[in-house]
């Protein structure tokens, strides 16, 4: 019996130190890393600018060469239920296809175990609407958002795919579909911000901790940016260069990120 | 020539010389004219001093922000003309490349609630970045930009003067450029003397009766003291060989469609030739088209289709009267203040 009681005992204090360390585990006093990757791919290929052939929905063959979108205002809910927001001074990205050091935002999280993320594709209005001088990084119409930005209806272009294809005959065969308008300054305008929210828990929940690094991996489908609610038709629309003509796109791209898997 | 003529000529170089020295000595800042409203320009957050607003004059006037260092801002908007590009419908570029409308006035622009014949942009901080990077005008590139200005002998000394840091980056380059901008405030009229009631200048008995014709048939749209609404109004010209569908190119809002921003009717005499693509000539073109030309075409203002009848009524009388009103908007003084022109 004095066996069994100190069994019983040791592996209760097992338990409960088991249990303790858990409960320790996470300070959410203290930050860490969690980077996002964004995997831009073409159906089941790793997105090949300006040499790997395409085929879209309608059967038009096409190739990428440019691709650069927003990605902005991170949302993380944790296990606990608990919403963080990614401060505005650090949540604005460019992601560039061509420019491999763009693909993986880090953001700066308090440690926890978090069920599902939530951003925004393109910058809000915001941030939009704010003095030059708080457009700084990713926002600089002098450099990062040089071609990311309308001069003449003063706004960011969200998402740009550029590329060419034979079924276009004008234009040297070329497409391109930029997508921005956040709403308008007076009047009530195009509204393409478009918000994504990703469920982490089905394949796999990022566990955030300071002196790791935590990676979810999200694959953007460009294929779904051309094919859904409405497939483009290259051939009919080769340009898309105002708030209402990138309107089929935003509806389509919506749907073009999954979550892939999460490193811890 | 007589000795008191040289005496004359004498006395008035040098008080042109002494105006010079004032004006550049004591610098004022933005000074609000007592009858003008509130500026609109978030003066707040672009704080003018002397260095800053001379470094975005020698930027207004920098070949450097065209691609082929050929044009600058001045280049189309040009003092002489009340800082719009006089004589032409509208403006070259580069390599000549024709635009397609007409450069508008550099002037009280801290009171625009919006820029461009569309108002496609609201914040004056951001203007500039449309004619440097349009394809028909500067056809630059931001990054070009600084980066010529960054490799240039003088620049990273004038910023480090205005600003307290060699760095040359878009804020500063473009705050520099609005405090230039901002202070091109035209307010010394006639009419502005008038209202100010300074000195012993009054109206003629024209003059007052037009002000009351303006005020009565125009002012609806072209308000008083800034003569423009800041609204964007349809006022009926027929449509341009290119259909510039105007203010819709902007909102894609079909109810603005052939819409422009209101000009102002201040400095008329300088800023021929008219409209949005400045195919009125002169101000009388433009009274015949209020009176007799007005088109019956999609979204006109309601103002200028009252009762059964297109354009607005205005006997030869009046006709007379108001541009001996209009006449009293023009301020000369503004075309020649030393502040403004190219360094």
């Amino acid at each position: 019996m004095k066996k069994i009681i100190s069994l019983l005992s040791i592996s209760a204090i097992l338990f409960s130190s088991c249990k303790k360390d858990e409960v320790a585990e996470y300070d959410p006093n203290v930050k860490a890393t969690l980077s996002v990757e964004f995997d831009n791919v073409a159906g089941s290929s790793d997105l090949q600018l300006n040499t790997a052939d395409y085929t879209n929905a309608l059967g038009q063959q096409f190739k990428v060469t440019k691709l650069k979108y927003y990605v902005s205002n991170f949302k993380l809910t944790n296990v606990d239920g608990s919403v963080y927001t990614v401060p505005q001074t650090e949540c604005y990205f460019l992601i560039d296809e061509s420019n491999a050091a763009s693909h993986m935002p880090e953001l700066s999280i308090p440690e926890g175990e978090y069920k599902s993320l939530s951003f925004v594709i393109g910058v809000d209005s915001l941030r939009n609407t704010m003095d030059v001088s708080q457009r700084t990084g990713s926002l600089d119409v002098s450099a990062a958002a040089a071609d990311m930005y309308w001069s003449w209806n003063s706004g960011y272009i969200f998402f740009k795919i550029d590329g060419t294809s034979p079924a276009i005959t004008a234009m040297g065969g070329v497409f391109q579909y930029h997508v921005g308008g956040f709403g308008g300054y007076s009047s009530s305008t195009v509204n393409n911000l478009r918000t994504i929210t990703l469920d982490l828990t089905g394949r796999g929940t990022p566990k955030v901790k300071s002196g790791k690094e935590t990676n979810i991996h999200l694959m953007v489908d460009i294929l779904k940016a051309l094919n859904g609610t409405t497939n483009m038709n290259f051939s009919t629309v080769a340009m898309a260069h105002s708030p209402n003509a990138g309107v089929p796109v935003a509806n389509n791209y919506v749907n073009m990120i999954s979550h892939d898997h999460t490193e811890n | 020539m007589t000795k008191k003529y040289w005496f004359i000529i004498f006395l008035f170089l040098t008080g042109i010389y002494a105006c010079e020295k004032e004006l550049i000595e004591n610098f004022t800042g933005f000074q609000k004219p007592s009858n003008f409203p509130e500026p609109v320009y978030r003066l707040n957050d672009n704080i003018i001093t002397k260095e800053r607003f001379e470094l975005g004059r020698k930027l207004f006037y920098e070949t450097k922000l065209s691609a082929d260092n050929t044009i600058s801002c001045g280049s189309c908007h040009i003092q002489t003309a009340a800082f719009t590009h006089h004589g032409h419908t509208v403006s070259h570029g580069i390599f000549d490349r024709l635009g397609t409308r007409n450069s508008p006035p550099i002037m009280n622009l801290a009171w625009n609630t919006s820029f461009m014949w569309d108002g496609g942009i609201v914040d004056l901080d951001l203007q500039a970045v449309a004619p440097i990077t349009n394809h028909l005008e500067m056809d630059e590139t931001m990054p070009n930009v600084l980066n010529k200005l960054r490799n240039s002998d003088q620049y990273p000394t004038l910023f480090q003067k205005a600003f307290g840091s060699s760095e040359i980056n878009t804020t500063n380059f473009l705050k520099a450029l609005s405090q230039f901008m901002v202070l091109c405030v035209s307010s010394n009229s006639k009419y502005d003397s008038v209202m100010r009631k300074e000195g012993n200048v009054s109206f003629t008995a024209d003059e007052q009766e037009g002000r009351l014709i303006v005020i009565q048939k125009c002012g609806q749209c072209h308000t008083e003291p800034l003569f423009t609404d800041n609204n964007f109004r349809n006022n009926g010209l027929s449509i341009s060989m290119i259909n510039d569908e105007g203010r819709y190119k902007v909102t894609q809002i079909d109810s603005d469609k052939y819409k422009f921003r209101v000009p102002s009717l201040r400095n008329l005499a300088f800023t021929a030739p008219f409209m949005h693509d400045g195919r009125l000539l002169s101000l009388d073109a433009v009274l015949d088209h209020y009176i007799s030309q007005v088109q019956n075409i999609p979204n006109l203002d309601p103002l200028l289709h009252q009762n059964g009848m297109f354009g607005i009524s205005i006997t030869t009388n009046e006709r007379q009267k108001i541009i001996a009103f209009l006449n009293t908007l023009n301020d000369r003084s503004f075309l020649f203040d030393k502040r403004f022109s190219e360094p």
